[in-house]
């Protein structure tokens, strides 16, 4: 008997057999049918309101959206008719009527779906007007995302975004019919409300309504002065994600020629973030186990389970939606704001140049970084720690500014004296990476053994994968002696033998809500003592300030690109990288939270709760 | 209470709630069958076959099932359904129990629109009074079936009759279409399988359960069985509200509420609106064409205009009328609505070519079939018939000179 589940349908002449249930949209790309889109976008819930996807259903009065067709029942369809393409057009044309903003002057020329999609239908002339002044006033107000509602088409991808993978809500829809606005609440600038600058919006906005604070000219300004020492720090998911930037294929890894590109377009330094990714992983795993000490031996109240704190998206997040857990999240900075700290101190000392005249410019896949750079408590150095977080997309604007072909670009090394890190810090860019990383710490640093002796290859597979939220438990079978780094910490390791440490991982703070939830209401997570959490889909790779387009096939093409990586290294624990043993020998000296590291690395938050002052 | 004038109305001569005693006596699959037979259909304006759409929600697996009564009536010149909530409460109700007992639900909502508020207490009574005489809640009648009814206002948004917005609307959401398929028989109020039956429709129900299927079946034509109730106003000398068998001539509909266009006077009727705003316009040449599914159907609203009235003016009020009311989800209705009133105001001022009066068309043309609601599929279609219709007037403009 036939399967009732399968469906046979028609597209074009084509014929294909389909589960029941899949959209006349997805059955025509298995049948390699393009059918233009603009509201639809894979990571998120059918919408069907900008109806460029119109296609003729045989039987059907009217046209129906592709993208929201469900097939039931054997059908016909024409993804291309004199209707169909008339309607396709017209909606062009309307979508023309409100969209203000002139192509060669805006962010996203050349990578914009509604400007493909006029090239594509012929739009050669706005049929029925084309506004001749802007109708609203550009917002911005925030330290990382510029909204210009000018040319928003109103498709709602970033109202999905934020309610449904992040669960923030900024973003809403106001007004009726002509009158339709996408809006904050009670249309306040947006850094007014509660926004958590993840730029998951921004990486899903067809047109240039919604983009990052561009800050290259500043750095432009800066690399031409020649009274500033420019360097530069990058993290590991720009580098799996530039290549986008540059045509090539998702999950192409650029990380030596984006070094000599760099340069090249004028920097002084480049150095790895992946330092201050191994430095984080001794300052939180040492925290960490500070905590596990006093909590089950001295019998202190400490607060657990530890939650990490390296995305400042997540970190705003839990400051507006979790403020009464606050104090469980790791008091360490940001691998970011550390190396910030670092360049204007220890850098600046060692170098001889007076940290006035260092500009501290970070490469991030991250528009939150902007936000977070500009916390006023992020002055440890005794200036601002660090000056400028670029987006993926701000810096391959400008290497491609400086006429340079980077996939083509030799290869070259980071600088010294941070050198190249280890694999530990490349994985901070996969969600379960940093916790992936602590645990090949906690493992060799309890036991004494290698993390290989329990995980094949030092792959700890319970932490990956891009499933929302993850749990693990962790078995501590021996133990060994304590390290001389955490001897003045911590006496014997007695205390953990047979210990079962048990850990989360939530990416995208709708899935951090899910954990928050689960701990609120004493579920299994309030067990955990370490949990991972960081805002964006996928980990930093996903992140706000990547190339744009994404979808669930980018996010997993960068993945692998970062274990990779991770595989390529020779070092691969954060506590075997030498120049962490460089920085607690010559610079911090009273070791991992101490004093010292206190004061630079390690920071405090704010309960900012849902309401707006 | 509002008067409002009619003819004999059919419901007036119907017994109390014998439609719901007949229905409750027998199978729920018993009565879907009898409104089946009877080949009712939807008196909203849409016209789905009402015992189909029972059959589906009672087929449809759900471990809860909802009775929505659209009263929600925002069509510009209807007030028929003002008139079955103010005179006819009890058989609104018994129709709304009817179906709750067809379809296995136990909850019923009656959705009224916000103009509707005065109609409230007076609402609230008749269900008061019908559960105490146990025609509500549990048990009914003693016959082991439970249902009770609430009413929720609508807040002015002419988009909640349709019955997807609507239920957005009953769910505390913006008042926006969802995407169908799915429909609410499978997929509706809290994702719950549900009906959403029209006001009339619902009467009608009731009427049949009481008389028969074949009484009404008898009545309309082949296509459109029964009867329908009409809200005639404008150029008119008795404007209200009019009962016709399906199948009647426009100009006899004109006849019974004063026009004397058949009695050899000279007709001052230049044109009928049926179906409200978003129905066609029809000159006064074609009042031979007949009310029926198969001619012109409507769901009630008939706005007659005199000699006198300027059309392109009646093409502008319309659209303004969707320019405020579009829900702004899709673009061809948010966006095509305004193009097309701006239109309009270059015809007002004698500066619309013909060349861009045919883009205009042929956009009114899009908007009927791409967008994604009855609201924004029928938008167009009073412009695309007074151009139509009257195109020598329309274009006939001075220009105006600033």
């Amino acid at each position: 008997m036939a399967d009732k589940n399968i469906i046979k349908l028609t597209i074009d002449a084509q014929e294909i057999e389909v589960k029941s249930g899949t959209t006349i949209l997805e059955s025509a790309k298995m049948l390699n049918i393009h059918i233009p889109t603009l509201c639809a976008h894979d990571d998120l819930c059918v919408a069907g309101n900008c109806r460029m996807c119109v296609v003729e259903v045989e039987g059907e009065r009217v046209l129906q959206a592709a993208c929201a067709y469900p097939i039931t029942r054997p059908m016909t369809v024409k993804s291309t008719s004199p209707k169909v393409r008339r309607a396709r057009r017209h909606i062009l044309d309307l979508l023309m009527t409100k969209h203000y903003g002139e192509c060669y002057a805006c962010n996203r020329n050349g990578n914009c779906e509604l400007q493909d999609l006029a090239a594509e239908y012929g739009v050669d002339e706005f049929r029925f007007g084309h506004p001749e002044e802007p109708i609203f006033e550009m917002d911005t107000s925030s330290s990382a995302i510029v909204r210009d509602m000018n040319k928003c088409i109103l498709c709602r991808r970033c109202v999905r975004t934020c309610m449904e993978m992040q669960g923030v809500g900024a973003l809403n829809v106001i007004g009726r019919s002509e009158w339709t606005e996408i809006a904050t609440f009670m249309e306040s600038p947006l850094n007014d409300v509660v926004c958590i600058n993840c730029g998951q919006c921004v990486n899903r906005c067809p047109t240039g309504a919604l983009t990052e604070k561009d800050q290259t000219d500043e750095i432009w300004a800066a690399i031409d002065d020649p009274k500033k020492h420019v360097v530069i720090q990058t993290a590991p998911s720009p580098r799996a994600g530039m290549g986008e930037y540059f045509d090539l294929e998702p999950g192409t890894p650029v990380t030596f020629e984006m070094n000599t590109a760099i340069k090249m377009a004028g920097f002084d330094k480049v150095f790895d973030t992946n330092f201050s990714a191994d430095l984080t992983i001794i300052e939180e795993g040492t925290e960490l186990i500070t905590r596990l000490y006093k909590a089950l031996v001295a019998g202190e109240e400490v607060a657990l389970p530890q939650f990490t704190s390296c995305s400042p998206g997540w970190v705003k997040y839990i400051e507006h939606f979790y403020p009464e857990y606050l104090a469980n999240v790791s008091s360490c900075k940001s691998p970011q704001q550390m190396f910030g700290a670092l360049i204007k101190t220890f850098y600046a000392e060692q170098k001889d140049i007076d940290a006035k005249d260092i500009v501290s410019i970070s490469l991030m896949p991250c528009t939150a970084k902007k936000f977070e750079s500009q916390r006023p408590e992020m002055c440890a150095s005794g200036y601002q720690d660090l000056d400028y977080a670029l987006t993926t997309r701000e810096l391959g604007k400008m290497i491609k500014e400086a006429g340079i072909d980077l996939p083509n670009c030799p290869k070259s090394d980071f600088d010294d004296p941070f050198g190249t890190a280890t694999g530990s810090g490349v994985i901070f860019g996969v969600t379960g990476g940093v916790m992936e990383s602590a645990l090949r710490a906690v493992i060799e640093l309890v036991t004494g053994k290698k993390v290989e002796d329990f995980y094949e290859h030092a792959d700890i597979i319970p932490v990956r994968g891009f499933e929302g939220v993850k749990y693990a438990e962790i078995h501590i079978p021996e133990v060994g002696p304590v390290p001389d780094l955490l001897k003045n910490l911590i006496p014997n390791w007695d205390w953990l033998k047979g210990a079962t440490l048990k850990v989360g991982v939530a990416h995208g703070t709708a899935n951090a809500k899910k954990v928050m939830e689960d701990i609120k209401a004493g579920g299994k997570f309030s067990e955990c003592h370490f949990i991972e959490f960081m805002a964006c889909p996928g980990g930093c790779l996903g992140g706000g300030g990547q190339p744009i387009p994404t979808s669930p096939e980018i996010r997993e093409a960068r993945k692998k690109a970062i274990y990779s990586e991770d595989s390529a290294y020779e070092t691969r624990k954060s506590h075997e990288n030498p120049a962490i043993a460089m920085i607690y020998s010559d610079f911090l000296t009273d070791g991992p939270c101490g004093h010292k590291s206190h004061k630079l690395l390690h920071t405090h938050y704010t309960e900012r709760g849902k309401c707006l002052v | 209470m509002i008067e409002t004038k009619t003819n004999d109305l059919t419901f007036s001569t119907l017994d109390k709630d014998a439609g719901l005693k007949a229905a409750i006596g027998t199978k729920p699959a018993d009565v879907i069958g009898t409104i089946s037979d009877s080949a009712l259909k939807g008196r909203g304006g849409a016209g789905f076959p009402a015992g189909f759409k029972w059959k589906l929600a009672a087929e449809a697996e759900s471990d809860e099932k909802f009775v929505i009564c659209n009263a929600d009536e925002g069509e510009p010149g209807t007030f028929k359904d003002r008139l079955l909530l103010s005179d006819f409460a009890d058989l609104v109700f018994e129709g709304m129990t009817i179906g709750g007992f067809a379809i296995g639900a136990k909850s019923g909502i009656l959705y009224l629109r916000a103009e509707y508020t005065y109609l409230l207490a007076h609402l609230e009574d008749v269900l008061a009074k019908r559960r105490e005489e146990n025609l509500l809640g549990e048990n009914i009648l003693g016959k082991g079936f439970d249902f009770d009814i609430r009413i929720q206002m609508g807040a002015g948004a002419y988009i909640c009759g349709e019955e997807s917005a609507l239920i957005e609307s009953l769910e505390g959401q913006r008042g926006e279409p969802r995407n169908r398929p799915p429909f609410p028989v499978e997929d509706g109020f809290k994702h719950k399988a549900t009906i959403v039956n029209n006001v009339e429709t619902l009467c009608w129900a009731a009427a049949v359960m009481s008389k028969g299927a074949k009484w009404f079946k008898s009545a309309g034509t082949e296509q459109s069985a029964g009867f329908k109730l009409l809200s005639i106003s404008g150029d008119i000398a008795n404007p209200g509200v009019y009962e016709i068998e399906f199948g009647t001539k426009i100009s006899d509909i004109l006849h019974m509420a004063g026009c004397e266009c058949e009695k050899g006077t000279p007709c001052k009727v230049k044109a009928i609106q049926i179906g409200g705003a978003s129905g066609i316009c029809v000159p006064a040449k074609d009042i031979g064409r007949k009310i029926a599914f198969e001619d012109i159907a409507t769901g009630g609203s008939i706005i007659v205009f005199g000699q006198d009235r300027d059309m392109l003016h009646v093409a502008k009020n319309f659209l303004e009328f969707f320019v405020e009311e579009s829900c702004g989800q899709c673009t061809p209705c948010r966006e095509g609505n305004v193009v097309l009133l701006d239109g309009v105001e270059l015809l007002e001022e004698g500066k619309c070519s013909m060349k861009y009066l045919n883009e205009l068309v042929s956009l009114g043309e899009t908007m009927k079939v791409a967008s994604k609601c009855g609201l924004g599929q029928t938008s167009a279609r009073a412009f695309l018939s007074i151009v139509k219709h009257f195109k020598d007037e329309i274009m006939g403009r001075e220009p105006i000179s600033v």
